[in-house]
């Protein structure tokens, strides 16, 4: 019972993760918490019975004789099928709650924004917050297409609207963002860790995802697959900014005349 | 009439005897399995030379000690080595070559011919591999070797990394047919299979994944290698090719790879538990049960190593499912380990230190693979240090840990002689304090936004990796006690007598070492190999405890 309160409490109260700056994230970090409390428990139960059983079962000095001849005990082995099974399917059911929260559930090449080269070639898509976004990109706002190029060793972003091209990402706080990445010769992958969001760029296969960032700052932008001796050295910036801040970096680098959304 | 025979003088050997014999093509599964376990040793150091590597660049967030291409070399050739030269060979090829044979009471591997060319497949393989960095520089793209990164690195050393791996999957294969031929045919008469000690039943599980998934590897890597001498696209998306195939190939081996490292591991420590605890293995039947079920869901929960390669939902939801489920049967084998502990009398030697080294590290292991495979979760800390502080935890905190307490269990067996307990217990000190230092803080760098497999990171992080390399350190000093304690037992340790630990199984019922064909006379039908106790109604109440009565149901 302690072991449990005190596996909630550290699940709850101890942060091991970076801010969260996108919608998805606080999601994940519920998950997260979840995971980590219930870790904690199994974990610290684990161990403490095994650090019990060594120090209290040892062989003290003298003793010769053997232990008990158990060999085994059906309903407890019943029991230990049954706690982790139920904590599997309660963990496997929980996060398929949070995925789909995420968008994670939304078929492919649905994620996008009604571009019509979905339907051509086969889109791959992300994990990201693409029902939500599919729904607000009806309503209220219409989500800011960019376009990504990874190639080795550096991200490359194209925004269509004012043919702008950045290092780095500039994006508005609070709408939603669709990228559209392609890599120019190995796999790579976008990483943002205070978005909680990674997609490969896979060669062949143009890639959407989706976010919406929350919390304005920098953050950086990682490459998370082995892409060659530079792979290191491979980020950028994501910089979330307010729309006034935003607007005015984007009239300031535009080359086209944007037609009014 | 009187027939007078020539006095029969000792044949001459055609193989050579003495030290001699372990580096000939000997067919005593003795000698092979101390070849594997030796030779695979001596590669460990060569993969923790390159780990050292590794963690010495990381001390500092710059790529200043080694060229950033060499940085991609090493860190390729360590996670080969130890997993292709170390794990997998002493695991399964040494301990199995060792035991089994004992274990089904029978003289010899089944094909004794075929052992020999299994284990000496694997030293021209390792050499091909090490000298290939030398000569014209080692594979750069990763154990993994994923393309297109892997066509587009430096080409011959790519083949030979090929080469060398596909030496090692033939000598994985010969060796999984051997033990599966030897666990099912050569048992001796009156020897059920439910009677066999858990190792076979690890063994006979592990061998059935190498078997069914080796050849799939196998087949990967010679279709990447003509798309790199031949120019084809299976993998090439410049010709229509496809890489997500070759991940989805690459993985139908090398995730039931990580239960042929650690099943054998679980087998290992089911056999020192009991010997040490001085009582039954609990459990037996759902033991075996459990180990076969790891089996069937080894092979499919591939694709979890790929939820962010563009994988369709469906198959995500169904790859997280599959392998959340393998914790329940590897957990039923932890609670039946920690119910076999209690109530026993354990002595408190290295080889049970390295087992709950092992349990501890292995569940830690065990629960971040849980979350890894929620894929929420694995969105974030896929290809960071999570997962590599996971995988350690696993095949080091797990299989590693495995292999130590092997040899301090079984070295007396072997040489005759005893280990130093004090070193053993300061080498397990040591080794579990510099493991959990290296790779519990790079738990919290993953999930904090570090990749893996890079030279160079963000300066926030390195005063964790400096803590990280510190642990390093300790690990690579910690062997120094292990090898010293070795050398020195073999040739004036305690002289151990054939039996020290009082063991029932049936390595135990012979001389120390054994003879050629293991036995002088009948091998022995061991029926209950894990017949230790006393029964529960002839404990001497005066010695037992109150709790002791009341674990019993009295």
């Amino acid at each position: 019972m302690i072991l449990v309160l005190g596996g909630l409490w550290i699940g709850q109260n101890i942060n091991l993760l970076p801010v969260d700056a996108s919608v998805n994230a606080p999601i994940y970090d519920e998950l997260f918490r979840v995971l980590f409390s219930i870790g904690t428990i199994l974990f610290v139960g684990i161990v403490g019975l095994v650090v019990f059983s060594l120090v209290r079962f040892r062989r003290k000095a003298g003793q010769i004789g053997d232990g008990i001849a158990l060999e085994g005990n059906l309903p407890l082995e019943i029991f230990w099928t049954a706690v982790p099974a139920i904590v599997v399917l309660f963990v496997g059911l929980f996060s398929y709650d949070i995925y789909e929260r995420m968008g994670g559930m939304v078929p492919l090449g649905h994620g996008g924004h009604g571009d019509s080269q979905a339907t051509e070639e086969r889109v791959w898509g992300g994990i990201g917050t693409a029902g939500a976004m599919q729904a607000s990109s009806e309503m209220l706002v219409p989500p800011l297409p960019v376009e990504v190029t990874a190639m080795q060793f550096a991200f490359l972003f194209h925004y269509p609207e004012g043919d702008i091209i950045s290092g780095e990402l500039h994006v508005p706080s609070g709408r939603p963002i669709s990228l559209k990445m392609e890599a120019k010769d190995v796999i790579h992958a976008f990483w943002v860790p205070e978005f909680r969001l990674k997609q490969d760029i896979i060669p062949g296969q143009p890639t959407l995802l989706n976010f919406t960032p929350t919390r304005p700052g920098r953050y950086p932008v990682v490459c998370a697959e082995l892409c060659g001796p530079y792979h290191g050295g491979m980020r950028s910036t994501v910089v979330v900014e307010s729309a006034d801040d935003y607007d005015a970096w984007f009239q300031a680098n535009r080359k086209l005349p944007v037609s009014e959304a | 009439m009187t027939l007078t025979l020539p006095q029969q003088s000792k044949p001459p050997s055609l193989q050579p005897t003495g030290w001699l014999r372990y580096l000939s093509f000997s067919v005593d599964h003795k000698v092979i399995g101390l070849q594997y376990l030796v030779c695979g040793f001596a590669f460990y150091l060569i993969g923790g030379a390159l780990a050292g590597a590794i963690r010495t660049e990381l001390t500092s967030p710059v790529a200043d000690f080694m060229p950033r291409d060499v940085y991609n070399q090493v860190l390729t050739l360590h996670g080969t080595v130890m997993i292709f030269l170390w794990i997998v060979p002493v695991v399964n090829g040494a301990f199995g070559n060792y035991l089994i044979p004992f274990y089904v009471g029978a003289r010899d591997m089944a094909f004794p011919r075929l052992n020999a060319v299994a284990f000496w497949l694997i030293p021209p393989a390792g050499l091909l591999l090490i000298t290939s960095y030398f000569i014209t520089g080692a594979a750069q793209s990763g154990w993994t070797a994923y393309p297109p990164l892997s066509l587009t690195t430096p080409a011959t050393g790519q083949i030979i990394w090929i080469l060398s791996v596909l030496l090692l999957g033939g000598s994985s294969i010969f060796g999984g047919i051997n033990f599966i031929a030897t666990i099912l045919k050569l048992r001796r008469p009156g020897l059920k299979l439910m009677q066999l000690p858990m190792y076979c039943w690890a063994m006979l599980g592990t061998s059935i994944l190498v078997v069914l998934s080796t050849p799939v590897l196998a087949g990967t890597l010679i279709l990447l290698s003509f798309d790199i001498v031949a120019h084809t696209g299976f993998f090439n998306p410049g010709m229509g090719g496809n890489v997500v195939v070759y991940q989805h190939l690459f993985w139908f081996y090398s995730h039931p790879a990580v239960y042929i490292m650690v099943l054998p591991a679980f087998g290992l420590v089911s056999e020192i538990l009991p010997i040490h605890c001085r009582k039954p293995l609990f459990g037996y039947t759902t033991m075996v049960y459990s180990i076969m079920a790891i089996v069937v869901l080894g092979l499919v929960v591939w694709a979890h190593h790929m939820f962010t390669s563009g994988t369709p939902p469906w198959m995500r939801l169904f790859f997280t499912i599959a392998t959340a489920f393998i914790a329940v049967p590897t957990g039923i084998k932890f609670f039946n380990w920690i119910a076999t502990l209690w109530g026993g009398k354990i002595s408190l030697n290295s080889a049970i230190l390295f087992s709950c080294g092992f349990i501890v590290n292995f569940v830690l292991g065990g629960i971040t693979g849980v979350a890894l495979a929620q894929v929420p979760f694995d969105v974030h800390v896929h290809d960071t240090y999570f997962v590599v502080a996971h995988f350690h935890y696993i095949v080091y905190g797990g299989s590693v840990f495995v292999i130590f307490a092997s040899v301090y269990h079984w070295f007396p067996k072997v040489t005759g002689r005893m280990l130093d307990e004090n070193l053993g217990r300061f080498h397990f000190l040591l080794t579990f304090i510099g493991f959990n230092l290296c790779f519990a803080p790079q738990h919290w760098l993953g999930l904090n936004g570090m990749p893996r497999r890079v030279a160079e990171y963000d300066p926030q992080f390195a005063f964790v990796n400096q803590i990280s390399s510190v642990g390093a350190l300790l690990m690579a000093l910690s062997t120094l006690p292990f090898l010293w304690n070795v050398i020195a037992s073999a040739r004036s340790g305690e002289i151990a007598g054939d039996n020290p630990w009082r063991a029932l199984t049936p390595e135990w019922l012979t001389t120390s070492p054994p003879p050629v064909e293991n036995w002088k006379g009948e091998p022995p039908l061991v029926t209950h190999p894990y017949g230790y106790g006393i029964p529960a109604d002839q404990i001497d109440l005066k010695d037992a405890s109150g709790s002791d009565l009341w674990s019993n149901g009295r």
